[in-house]
This record gives structure tokens, sequence and C-alpha cells, in this order.
């Protein structure tokens, strides 16, 4: 049993040992280091830094480890030590616009200031396992030229000079910060953000694919996708100037949407927008997927029903540490509900019984 | 542990925590939007009642913590064990001699008094929720006390089955203004809600909500004149100590479907049998 009136501590107890040894798995076999996952499964190390919202690959690479590979256990354990760090004050905006990009594609346009940069990617390998892989990971030292320095601009400025892009007004106003105040509705932009960049994944993507098919169709072209390292600055009070003081890679999405214009606005393109730590771009894409649909009331588009349009149920339902912990509480005891619930169903079944037979003998 | 700060949150989290308690207080029955945090135990799993609790607990408290009526389930221990460690506060199981108890679907069966605190662990806060999933509809309704959807429910349940098909997370109107959700205790419980000694806090963590109620507050469980309120529980008493008056669990004990009733309190059933009430039953 698994809750003995008695010894649920000696048994919590033995569930941790053993779980700790099938953690480590045959002994013989040799133990992973932090770096090996770090440098090995960085894209497992990219998703949990996203979705555990802090930025530390050597941290997220430990909690894959303790969590076995469970990608959402290992973002949980990240999650729960970030609530424990002090805050010593905000960075200044990042300036994406700066970014030394490992790549950087635009399927909107053929060429642009800046070019194409193709950069480390899946997109064209043939999807053949490679049995070499199991004997030895050797690689060929890949090509390489300094990344492009300076100012790279934006895919969507070119749009925005022709006035076909939707204005995207500068706003000083301090966003809102999801981890230090209640998600309340209505969400404002900077808000809605902030949630889909730490959203599931899967969820987001699962999203961003019913727009696709149909469900609040925004048709998106990925007008640029961008991935490089930003540096960070923040403001030093004792200065009184901004310093840098680190770097982080991202990955930035944005995405030209099709748009007829409404009874509020002129037919003109119109943005989604995703960015995410790290090297990221299913759920970058994604991201400016949904915010797209989000976007229906500013726009003064239709709302048509469709669930990424439904801010609601996008946002309440996008964290999967709030939904993995609800979902897996019914494995706890519920004996007392589950009790009262017995005796209802006895009682009601009781009284319909009763009835039927009273209603046999008349 | 040295790492964490007492009862782990750091000070201006549990101000920020303390402040919904009191406002929570002064408002009974209202949610409180509290920014909830990231705690090492799942969501669902009590992180609200635990966030609650840090914020309550002061070095010199006695902790107690049950789950379903037993200290010995294993959540209740997962959660007892964590603040020995994070705030090294003496722990019990006995009911009277806790200051704070913090709880999952009970209430406890001896009477609490003056100076205990009594913490709910909530998983869905909103007693209107599911009869309107958005958050925004439902406060909405709350604040123009808008509850007709809640007796139509009701209505509805006595017009299908004879009864209120409701047996736990039975809604409660508190000093006649906000109708609240009591957590999934049994509606057994439900009538010591009402004029208790102890403050009650409920914490509903993934929700980020905190609600209250101050000692000595009116709580009638929603009902219909010809259809009063009834708190039910099996008609057993318990096989351990012959109690006729506590909450039951039911046991199967063997292939044959053979089955033993036993206090869910497990305070209140072993104090009773140390005291001599004995049944055939009892080990």
């Amino acid at each position: 049993m698994y809750v003995a009136v008695k010894g649920g501590e000696r048994a919590i107890e033995n569930a941790h040992a053993w779980l700790a040894e099938e953690r480590r798995g045959n002994t013989d076999i040799a133990e992973l280091s932090i770096a090996q996952i770090r440098e090995q499964l960085s894209l497992a190390v990219n998703r949990v830094m996203a979705e555990g919202s802090l930025y530390d690959p050597d941290l997220a690479a430990l909690a894959i480890k303790q969590a076995r590979g469970d990608l959402i256990e290992a973002i949980f354990l990240i999650r729960a030590y970030r609530t424990t760090l002090p805050r010593f004050g905000a960075s200044e905006p990042l300036d994406t616009g700066i970014m030394a990009c490992d790549r950087r594609i635009s399927a909107t346009f053929k060429d642009l200031p800046g070019g194409q940069v193709l950069g480390p990617t899946f997109d064209y390998t043939h999807r053949l396992l490679n049995f070499k892989l199991a004997a030895d990971g050797e690689v060929t030292k890949a090509p390489s030229r300094d990344a492009e320095t300076g100012n790279v601009p934006h895919v969507t400025e070119f749009l925005n000079r022709e006035g076909l892009m939707e204005e995207a007004p500068h706003d000083d106003t301090p966003p809102p910060d999801l981890t230090r105040e209640p998600l309340e509705m209505p969400a404002d932009r900077a808000l809605r953000l902030q949630a889909l960049t730490r959203a599931d994944e899967g969820f987001t993507l699962g999203l961003a694919y019913s727009t696709q098919r149909g469900y609040g169709r925004n048709h998106a072209f990925v007008g640029e996708l961008r991935i490089g390292s930003v540096p960070v600055e923040m403001d030093i009070p004792e200065l009184g100037f901004a310093v840098e003081i680190g770097e982080v890679i991202l990955t930035e999405c944005e995405t030209v949407n099709q748009f007829t214009g409404s009874k509020t606005e002129p037919p003109q393109f119109t943005r989604g927008y995703g960015l995410v730590f790290g090297q990221t771009e299913r759920k970058a894409i994604s991201m400016a997927l949904v915010d797209r649909a989000l976007r229906w009331e500013e726009l003064g588009e239709d709302n048509v029903g469709a669930p990424a349009q439904d801010a609601e149920f996008v946002l309440y339902h996008a964290d999967n540490i709030q939904a993995t912990g609800f979902l897996e509480h019914i494995k706890l005891p519920h004996y007392v509900d589950f009790q009262s619930e017995l005796e209802l169903v006895r009682k009601l079944r009781r009284e319909a019984g009763a009835q039927q037979v009273q209603e046999a003998a008349e | 542990m040295t790492e964490y700060n007492f009862a782990y949150l750091d000070e201006q989290t549990k101000r920020m925590i303390r402040r919904a308690i009191l406002k929570g207080l002064a408002i009974p029955g209202y949610q409180v939007p509290f920014a909830s945090r990231e705690m090492p135990m799942p969501y669902g799993w009590g992180t609200g009642g635990v966030q609650v609790s840090a914020a309550v607990l002061t070095p010199k408290d006695t902790f107690k913590v049950i789950d379903q009526g037993a200290d010995d389930t294993t959540n209740a221990v997962s959660i007892r064990t964590f603040f020995q460690r994070t705030a090294g506060v003496a722990t019990t199981t006995t009911t009277s001699d806790a200051t704070v108890i913090q709880t999952r679907h009970r209430i406890p069966e001896e009477p609490l008094h003056e100076g205990q605190i009594l913490v709910y662990q909530v998983p869905i806060p909103e007693p209107l929720r599911f009869l309107e999933p958005r958050e925004s509809e439902t406060r909405k309704m709350h604040s123009l006390e808008e509850y007709g959807l809640m007796h139509v429910k009701l209505y509805e349940d006595i017009s299908r089955h004879g009864h209120i098909a409701t047996s736990y997370a039975y809604p409660v109107k508190v000093e006649g203004r906000y109708v609240m959700d009591p957590s999934p205790i049994p509606k057994f419980d439900n009538p010591k809600l009402g004029d208790m000694a102890a403050i009650q806090l409920f914490g509903a963590g993934r929700e980020q909500r905190i609600y209250a109620l101050p000692p000595y507050t009116q709580v009638v469980s929603l009902d219909f004149e010809d259809h009063p309120f009834e708190a039910s529980k099996a008609d057993h008493p318990c096989g351990m100590c012959g109690a006729t008056d506590s909450y039951l669990d039911e046991l199967i004990i063997d292939d044959a479907g053979g089955r033993m009733f036993v206090c869910s309190d497990t305070d209140y059933c072993e104090v009773r049998q140390a005291a001599g009430h004995k049944r055939k039953d009892a080990a």
C-alpha cells in the first residue's frame, strides 16, 4: 500500500533512494557530466532555460541530469530554484538589432542587408539515422568566419518605410512582471508575450499549428528568424551609466501576416512576435503565430472562437509546471472525497431502486 | 539548512502573502489574487497552503499537517518534513497542541481553539468555476453578488436526483455576502466552518488566490427551505475506536470485498483508543 496508516515516512525515503539509483543507471557505464550535457544536449538545455525562465546553461544541465532527462521535471527544478534568487534590478531593454547572428533567415526576401545566414540548422538534413554516431562522434571541422558585427536591420523595418507594415509605437510603460504579480485578465500584449515565452513548447506549437489549419487563420510569413548573442546591459546607480554585464543567446522571430483591413485599421501587414532564450526556433515561431492570433481585438478582427484567439484559455493553460502539477496531483489520496461520493451514489441508487420496485408494484 | 530563509520564502514574499491574508480576513470569503511563487513541490500538491503556512509560521509555532485527516499520508509527511527542514519548527500530530495546522480535504474532529490557525490547501478556489470556466466572468459574478446560476444548479440536482448531488467541496455563503468554496472537504465538515474559534486561511497556489475566515464567522451551506443541508457520513461506528460522530474512511480488507470503516482523523482515533475506547478490530 502506498499509504499505509503508518510508515509513509519510510516509504518516501526508500522511494527517494531507489529513484537516485535508477537515475544513475548501470554503474558500469560512465557517468554523464554536467559539461557533457551542456555541450552535447544543448537544445534540451536551451528549452529548460527558456521555459524555466532562467538563463544558466550549467544549472539547466544539472537539472536535466537530476531529472533523468525529463525536461518538464528539469524546468520545474529550475523554476523552484529561480524563486529563491534575490533580485538586484532589471537590465536595460535588449537590442536584438545588434545581435551577433549565428543564423538569420528571411522567408519574405531573397536577399537583404546583413544577408541570409543558414547557421547550424537541422532544416536540410536528411533524417536518416547516422549509425556512425553510435560508434564514434568525431566531426570534421566546419569552415568558419567571424560573425557579422554591427547593426543587422530587422526586415520589418524595410516594410515599415513603405507604410505597408503595421506601426509598432514606441512605448516606455514598464512591462508587468508575471513572476511577481498574479496573472489577471485582460492581459496586455507585454504580459501575453511574457507568458508565451515561458509557455510549454508542445502546447504553443499545437496552438500555432491550429491557426495554420484554419482555427483563427492569419497566414504568417517568417519575415525574419534570427539566432545569436546579444549583450545585456544594466544601469549601475553608483556609476550613473549602463555597463555590459554579459550576453545571452536568443532566438527572435518576427512574422509578417496578411491583413486585409478591418473597421479600424487599413489593409497592411501585421506583426507576430516571438523571443525565446537559447536556440529554440520551433518555440519562437510558434510564439509569434500565437501572439498574432491573440491580437485579434486590438486589430479589430472578428473573434471566430478559435482556441488560439482566446487569451484566457491560452494563458491559463500554457504553463507546463502548473499543468503538470495539477494533472499529477490526482495521484494523491482522495479517499475522503471519494468516500463522500460513494455514499451519495449508494444513496441515489437505493432510492432509484426503491422507486422502480414501487412502479412495478403499481 | 542555512541556504534558505526561515520557512523557505524570502521576507518580501512573505510580506506580500501576509498582506493578501490580511485583506482576505478583512473581506471574509473574498478571493484575493496574490503573486504565488513556484515552490519546490508541484502545483496541485499544496503549494498554496505551503505558502500561507510559510507566511504565518514563527519559530515558536508547533506545526501539524494532515492529508485526508491523517498525519502519516505521504504528502502530509512530505510537507511536514519540508517545514522541519526549512523552518526548524516543532511538529506534532496532536490537534490540540498545534498552533498551525495545514490540511488537505478535512477539518479535524476535535474542535479548534482560539490562537490556532487552520490552513487549507485549495485546488480550485472558484465555487462557480464548473458553472462558468472564465475567470473574468466569475469575478464579475462575485462583485455583482450574482449567484443565481449556483442556485439553479442546486435546484436542477434536486429535480433530477431528489438531492443536491454535491458531496464534497460543498459551496457556502460567508456572512451573507460571498459564495465560497470550502476546498474539497466532505460536506460532513461544513458545519465546522462557521463560528470556529480558530482562524481559517485558504491558499490556492496554482490559481494564485488566498481567502480567509476570521474567527467566529457566519458560514452557511447553500440549501433550500424544503431541502435543508444535511451533513452526512457512513452509517457505522469506527471499527477501531467505536466513535459514531467522526468522518469515516472505508477500507476493503479482503478479496471477498469485506469492508471496515475507520476514522479518517487519525489523531482523533488514536486519542480515543488511548482513552480506552477499543473495538474488536483495534490492534
